[in-house]
């Protein structure tokens, strides 16, 4: 079971990640996105996999800890949801005013293609 | 129950329950608002001071706590406690001060460029003064997160294209290290198994070998984020344009921001890898002292190439911020001491700086801009039309000489010169660096701390060559240009601060003092580890004498 998780947050940090260094601002939401549920699903395994134990005390076996799933890691994730939710509400409306003072949703505000997203034959055509 | 007992949770209520209020009030009634706005911030001044003088009222073999707060009341490893001692009630008056200087000069103009101003920069004031005075690891994601979001609506504020290319990449990199923060803060949860500091730095020595690469793992992610927030070298790009883009007012309170990222470091480092934690004894202080050096170094190179005053004090906080991370790198209590000094200085000279920049730069027209940037010098025409005229002189009017008095005031802080506090602060520095044994050869002075005093020196000449440069272009070069119209409440916050460092240099004896004390119980936490673990009740200010 570990290696299924460990490979499923890998995936989702690493997409998440690619698409942060992504030039236009859809793709660097959507790679936030991706690493925050990365994340959240990490803090969780950091409370120790285990299959089939119960996040609630029972009366018959309360005083055990090793009987049950460890709630810290469970609360520590639903903050960070909740902060990352409203942070991305933010981001998107940030992302809009710069959609609509720039005229273009390159991260750097700018029109003009830069570094290795420049297209030769598109260029070559415009001159 | 003593009114005393709650002091502690008032820097964190008080704020927040004023920013909610106000946010039911119309946008219109901007005085109410304004009002309120002051009120809370001269009440956080007030409490900060009181913390301050319980702080300082520990005689230094005493526990150095002048309180713990339990917030429910429950007792310290489960539960989340406030912690107050030498350093919280520092920055928090320090932060009270900034505070109060940058609300008072945006009721001028800049309060109402935007929406929602106040509520936004008393969040942010609640941030702050929270991750001052935390003593639990994920509190403190809470409260950075509140203060990164109050943030991201004040870099916003104003609007504008400018603000809006430059806060994009603000908020991005600072998301991604709140996320890092939350890795790191995960990786140690899951090595060690408590969230408080305190008990951290119990645990830490005992931790298994298995689980100690997972710990150091964790601790250098956490160490990113927090080095993200104090613009440490490879991760502090984003800070010359962001600070240069935002309002006035804002980037003077800014101004502490990076400082938050420098207080976590000192806090942690010497809690949880202090001398006594065992096989991670100073873990990672080399990366620490390059990284400082690295990014004085920086912040060198953009003081001299910057074209704009705000970018050059945008480069003079990372100045600022590299010497203070590479100084609390030493790992010696007397360098940290000096090191907290020149924070003060510096603090509260940048943010005095980034409020004189927009005064100063009112009366500039688009026109000599643009002639600065080709290089025109109008000396030449000048000095004919005088021999022509036969003119000796010409009136100043007593607007530039009293900014022009200031942004000296604020050059001799920055660059370190007599008399004021900044010289006392570089000097102090210099000494101690020059004082400390080194960890080589006994005696010696070790490579790392010439290289700091080399670049402290460096930094001050790199600061006098810049600032000169942008202060005869702001106010010694004729050009066609109206007289910045600055109002008295603008201008007042500046004299304030300005006179506050002046007043640093006169009592610099016991304010050195409190600073050395301040480092030698940082550097000793088992007091603090002990107040904050075998606290019964909550240890409160008004019971001092007890434990």
């Amino acid at each position: 079971m570990e290696i299924v998780l460990a490979l499923g947050i890998g995936v989702l940090a690493g997409s998440g990640v690619w698409l942060l260094l992504r030039p236009r601002t859809y793709q660097v939401i959507i790679g936030l996105a991706l690493l925050s549920y990365a994340v959240n699903l990490f803090i969780f395994a950091m409370g120790r996999l285990q299959v089939g134990m119960s996040p609630v005390l029972s009366a018959a076996q309360a005083g055990n800890p090793t009987h049950y799933a460890d709630p810290l890691p469970q609360a520590l994730v639903l903050t960070a949801i909740v902060i990352s939710f409203a942070t991305t509400a933010l981001l998107l409306v940030v992302l809009l005013a710069s959609r609509g003072f720039t005229g273009t949703d390159h991260v750097d505000g700018t029109k003009e293609p830069q570094g290795h997203d420049r297209d030769p034959d598109r260029e070559r055509e415009e001159k | 129950m003593h009114w005393m007992d709650h002091l502690l949770i008032v820097p964190i209520v008080l704020p927040l329950a004023a920013g909610a209020f106000l946010l039911f009030l119309d946008e219109r009634r901007r005085a109410l608002k304004a009002a309120i706005s002051i009120a809370s911030t001269l009440a956080l001044l007030v409490v900060a001071i009181l913390l301050l003088e319980f702080a300082s009222a520990q005689s230094p073999d005493a526990p150095a706590l002048a309180g713990v707060y339990r917030l429910g009341n429950w007792p310290a490893p489960f539960g989340i406690v406030l912690v107050v001692d030498r350093l919280s009630a520092l920055m928090v008056t320090l932060t009270s001060v900034l505070a109060l200087a940058s609300l008072v000069f945006s009721l001028a103009r800049w309060h109402r460029a935007g929406t929602h101003f106040h509520s936004l920069f008393l969040f942010l004031l609640v941030g702050l003064n929270g991750a001052f005075l935390t003593g639990d690891l994920f509190n403190l994601f809470v409260f950075f997160e509140l203060l990164l979001v109050a943030s991201y609506g004040l870099v916003l504020h104003g609007s504008g294209i400018r603000r809006v290319k430059a806060a994009l990449p603000y908020i991005v990199v600072n998301l991604a290290a709140s996320l890092l923060f939350l890795i790191g803060v995960s990786l140690i949860y899951g090595a060690t198994g408590t969230l408080n500091m305190a008990d951290l730095a119990t645990r830490i020595p005992q931790v298994a070998a298995h689980n100690r690469t997972l710990l150091e793992a964790g601790a250098a992610i956490l160490g990113i984020a927090f080095l993200t927030k104090a613009g440490m070298w490879p991760l502090g790009f984003w800070l010359p344009s962001t600070y240069s883009a935002a309002v006035a007012p804002v980037a003077a309170i800014f101004s502490i921001m990076t400082k938050v990222g420098v207080y976590v470091v000192l806090r942690l480092w010497l809690l949880l890898f202090g001398s006594a934690s065992g096989a991670l004894a100073h873990f990672g202080r080399e990366w620490l002292l390059v990284g400082g050096l690295a990014t004085v170094a920086f912040g060198i190179i953009g003081m001299l190439a910057s074209k704009s005053l705000a970018r050059r004090a945008s480069h003079a906080v990372l100045i600022s911020s590299g010497t203070v991370l590479a100084a609390i790198a030493m790992g010696h209590a007397s360098v940290t001491g000096t090191a907290l000094f020149y924070l003060v200085s510096s603090t509260l000279a940048l943010c005095a700086f980034f409020m004189l920049i927009e005064l100063a730069e009112r009366g500039r027209q688009p026109e000599a801009d643009a002639a600065e940037s080709k290089g025109a010098s109008p000396a030449e025409s000048d000095e004919e039309t005088m021999a022509e005229t036969g003119k000796t002189g010409f009136a100043i009017p007593a607007t530039m000489v009293v900014l022009e008095i200031s942004f000296l005031g604020c050059a001799l802080l920055l660059a370190g010169l007599p008399p004021l506090s900044g010289f006392v602060a570089k000097f102090a520095l210099l000494t101690a660096l020059l004082n400390s044994p080194g960890p080589g050869a006994a005696g010696a002075i070790s490579p790392a701390s010439w290289a700091l005093l080399v670049l402290v020196i460096g930094a001050g000449l790199a600061t006098i060559i810049g600032l000169t440069q942008a202060g005869i272009r702001a106010f010694w070069q004729p050009q066609d240009r109206a007289v910045p119209r600055v109002r008295f409440i603008e201008i007042v916050p500046v004299g304030v601060l300005l006179l506050v460092c002046a007043i640093l240099t006169i009592q610099a004896g016991p304010v050195m003092n409190y600073m050395q004390s301040t480092a030698q119980s940082i550097h000793e936490p088992s007091n603090y580890v002990h107040g904050v673990l075998t606290t019964s009740h909550g240890q409160s200010p008004a019971d001092k004498g007890d434990s």
